[in-house]
């Protein structure tokens, strides 16, 4: 049969008056569980409480230094703690994790283009990687020398 | 065409530069005062020498944007670890506040900390 008549052939779609109900599979709130792909997704998403978790130790820090230096003793002490440290290696991790994350994507989020030609991503990202040993060695020398 | 307004860029500019200055100064941070110095890899600074490096200006600012952003870079993601992640959906607005209002708080705490150091 032509294409023309099975068109002619099909039923006016039909209006009602109500909503009609939509197709909304139920999702489990466990959804990122299944795939390494949904959990890495969650895993840096979470990497942003651990940034919270090293703000909040540098605010401590501050208050430390502010109050003199039997403070800032103390502070260094708390920072011994073995769940403090434990908190701390895993907070790096993920800290880790969020900078690679973050690189990796730079390319995606900003596309740069040279002459009409879209420049390969490990050209956005290497000199992120670059500048930031660059910057991690100026911020050790600051501290330590 | 209507017109759209949204203050979704705003703070979607707070969360991408914020994330930016994570990635490239936290780890480092992190690595010095909550590892290094707590294990013994390295001796810690004396309190004079932290002192004499933060009476500078520029290394104030650098603390302050260091802490401030980073909390606005967390309030956007966890914002919305909460609503996608785990679906809470009818605490939107309690969840905007905690998480925008613990990023201000935390910013305002930074810059009292800092202004008042000697």
């Amino acid at each position: 049969m032509p294409v023309a008549k099975l068109e002619a052939n099909r039923p006016k779609p039909q209006y009602t008056e109500f909503h009609p109900r939509w197709y909304r599979p139920k999702v489990s709130v466990y959804w990122w569980l299944g795939e390494w792909h949904y959990l890495k997704f969650i895993l840096r998403e979470l990497s942003s409480v651990f940034v919270a978790v090293f703000v909040i130790e540098t605010l401590l820090l501050l208050n430390a230094l502010r109050h003199g230096p039997d403070a800032y003793a103390q502070f260094l002490r708390s920072m011994q703690n073995p769940w403090v440290i434990i908190l701390n290696v895993i907070s790096w991790f993920f800290v880790v994790f969020h900078t690679i994350t973050w690189f990796n994507l730079a390319p995606s989020a900003t596309p740069v283009r040279v002459g009409g030609k879209r420049l390969p991503d490990v050209m956005v990202a290497a000199p992120a990687y670059g500048g930031w040993i660059v910057i991690s060695a100026f911020i050790a020398w600051m501290v330590l020398r | 065409m209507t017109k759209h307004e949204s203050n979704e860029p705003f703070f979607w500019i707070l969360f991408s530069t914020g994330g930016m200055l994570a990635a490239l100064f936290i780890p480092i941070h992190l690595l010095l005062f909550g590892l290094a110095f707590p294990l013994h890899w390295l001796a810690a600074p004396s309190y004079d020498q932290l002192m004499a490096l933060v009476r500078m200006p520029l290394v104030r600012i650098y603390l302050f944007v260091l802490c401030a952003l980073p909390l606005f870079h967390w309030a956007h993601r966890f914002r919305y670890t909460l609503y996608d992640g785990l679906k809470v959906k009818h605490l939107n607005e309690l969840i905007f506040i905690f998480c925008y209002g613990g990023a201000t708080l935390g910013s305002i705490i930074a810059a009292y900390l800092l202004w008042n150091l000697g």
